[in-house]
């Protein structure tokens, strides 16, 4: 086997570092850091000596840490941004992604490929992952305000739960809009008109 | 009928004002365009993104398009600047702490940049005397006109900002958090954030980027080569909204609606009465002292969505000063290519807004607003000097950069 790899993970998302990390060490790499804060990068990266750092998109921090990379240059090994300039799509995907990599100058293309793929792939099951999470609260958040609609037309035109859904479903779809929009507009005008 | 969509990044700081205008107030729409805004967290993702082609234009710093041709970027992509997007707009802030050993040392309450350099001086040499830590004066990235404005002050008034300072990358939204933490003394950003320092009580604004190099070039609207030769003219309709945008966001009448639209959460989020203090020209130094600098942000007048070549050639000159690039002919040449005053003429042609003939200047040949002939009226440019006297001729480009080497 190679020898190993000094990995550094920044990401001030703990969770989504831990997803990255765990499969880094599943690939068997056991040499994996995974830091939050800005200041520890600054004090650390010396000492950790990464071959590979990997950073999410969206980290506002991302020119602080370029720039620590090109002093670095220095005193240790350069490190290059990304992967491989010469394969467009791989950088594309990272991107797509919102994860970049840094990797030091002279590393075999093939050895750190397949870290930047795992990396691409966990980064998009956990923007799946947190999408599903945002669908799943807004349908609630939904599903909270169709029952209040339901309530005030129960009470102000005396209808059953089943007549006052339907006539919110028959509006919406008259008015080629989402229920819920209907439902939301129920709501604020009770709050305008009422007691 | 259908608009021509175009994605656009900015980062959120005032200058990127006029390409949030041109969309926000309908001057996109009626060249049949539709911005598609991003708001984007560092400059690398917007180097990044316009690279690969997530973004078709960008709010960029103003060097970025030397970088990405010059091969200090990651991905080998070609960006040129049609336009520029306003000048001047940037101030250095100085902790409390360092502005009372500057006022103590003699600096002027108004900023000027000469004597406010050798009262810094006297305080860095001071420091070193009593062995304490050298300053750490802050910037937003390495190739930006802020490290290149503030480094310029710094060498003129003596001070060497390699060894003399340290100067380090701080995201603009988070330098007034720095500078209270005490883990800077300084730094030099684009507006609103030396005002946010100021209003918060952990900074004194010292001198301003406008009084360093008058009329100086900051943001540029910049966009891959490719992209500029593939869609000319979604380009043109897009500089020419941009344009009268910006004609629009310079207009008093208009300050109050264009701070409002600023201030929103999903733009730069900054309270509107901090916006105003740059977009009105009247700055605070300091809490509740106003200070009247009516250039102090110019978007539209004096040619400022022009895009020099001799601002190109300049901020390579600082490269290359700072070792960032080897000075060669063909890096030289790379540099003023990555302007593109021609296709800013060329959209522009037959609107009736004057627009220079010249597509280089000396920077620093007039010392007063002086009105000149240009295609489509008269203009007036300038001033246009540096604070130290010196002047910057493009055509002397390896005369500039062998003097400033002696210096």
């Amino acid at each position: 086997m190679a020898e190993s790899l000094s990995i550094l993970v920044i990401d001030d998302n703990a969770i989504r570092a831990s997803i990255i990390e765990a499969g880094l060490r599943e690939a068997g790499h056991a040499s994996v850091r995974v830091i939050t804060d800005i200041e520890d990068v600054a004090r650390r990266i010396g000492e950790i000596a990464p071959d590979v750092v990997i950073i999410d998109l969206e980290n506002p921090n991302r020119d602080v840490l370029e720039h620590f990379f090109a002093l670095s240059r220095t005193i240790k090994r350069p490190i290059a941004m990304f992967v491989d300039k010469s394969d467009p799509a791989e950088i594309e995907a990272a991107v797509d992604a919102g994860v970049s990599a840094y990797v030091v100058d002279g590393l075999r293309k093939d050895r750190i490929k397949s870290i930047l793929d795992m990396a691409i792939v966990r980064f998009r099951a956990f923007s799946r992952l947190q999408g599903e999470l945002d669908a799943a609260r807004s349908e609630l958040q939904g599903r909270k305000v169709i029952d209040k609609a339901k309530g005030i037309l129960m009470t102000s035109r005396g209808l059953s739960e089943d007549a006052a859904y339907t006539l919110l479903r028959t509006t919406a779809m008259n008015q080629n809009r989402k229920i819920v929009e209907i439902a939301q507009a129920v709501v604020t005008a009770a709050e305008l008109l009422g007691p | 009928m259908g608009l021509t969509q175009i994605s656009a990044g900015y980062v959120p700081l005032l200058d990127s004002a006029v390409l949030l205008a041109t969309e926000e107030f309908g001057f996109a729409e009626s060249e049949g365009l539709h911005l598609n805004l991003v708001r984007e967290t560092s400059w690398a993702n917007i180097r990044d993104r316009v690279a690969i082609g997530h973004l078709d234009v960008a709010h960029m710093l103003g060097p970025m398009p030397l970088s990405a041709n010059l091969g200090l970027t990651p991905l080998d992509a070609a960006v040129i600047a049609p336009m520029a997007l306003g000048l001047g707009g940037a101030a250095i802030t100085m902790s409390n702490a360092v502005w009372a050993q500057m006022a103590e040392a003699g600096a002027p309450e108004d900023g000027a940049p000469g004597p406010a350099g050798q009262a810094l001086r006297k305080v860095v040499v001071d420091r070193t005397r009593a062995g304490e830590p050298r300053l750490r004066l802050a910037v937003v990235h390495p190739e930006s006109a802020h490290n290149y404005t503030l480094r310029y002050w710094l060498a003129a008034s003596g001070i060497d900002p390699d060894h003399d300072v340290d100067i380090v990358i701080v995201p603009p939204p988070l330098q007034a958090d720095a500078l209270a933490a005490k883990r800077t003394d300084g730094f030099c950003v684009g507006e609103p954030f030396g005002s946010v320092a100021v209003a918060r009580g952990v900074g004194r604004i010292v001198t301003t980027k406008g009084q360093i190099w008058q009329m100086s070039p900051d943001k540029v609207l910049g966009t891959r080569l490719q992209w500029a030769e593939r869609f000319p003219e979604q380009l043109a309709a897009l500089l020419r909204a941009a344009t009268r945008a910006a004609r629009w966001c310079e207009d008093p009448a208009n300050h109050a609606a264009l701070a409002a639209m600023l201030a929103r959460e999903d733009r730069l989020n900054i309270d509107a009465d901090l916006l105003l203090r740059a977009l009105t020209g009247r700055l605070q130094f300091e809490p509740g002292v106003e200070k009247s600098m009516p250039d102090f942000f110019v978007p539209y007048s004096r040619a400022a969505n022009f895009p020099w070549v001799s601002h190109a050639l300049w901020f390579y000159s600082q490269m290359v000063r700072w070792g960032q690039v080897a000075h060669t002919p063909e890096n030289a040449k790379k540099a003023a290519m990555s302007y593109r005053p021609d296709l800013y003429r060329a959209a522009l042609s037959g609107m009736g807004m004057p627009v220079p003939g010249a597509s280089s200047k000396i920077e620093g040949a007039l010392t007063e607003p002086t009105e000149v002939g240009a295609i489509g009226g008269r203009l007036m440019l300038g001033p246009d000097g540096f604070f130290d006297g010196s002047d910057f001729d493009p055509d002397q480009l390896d005369a500039y950069i062998a003097a400033q080497a002696q210096r």
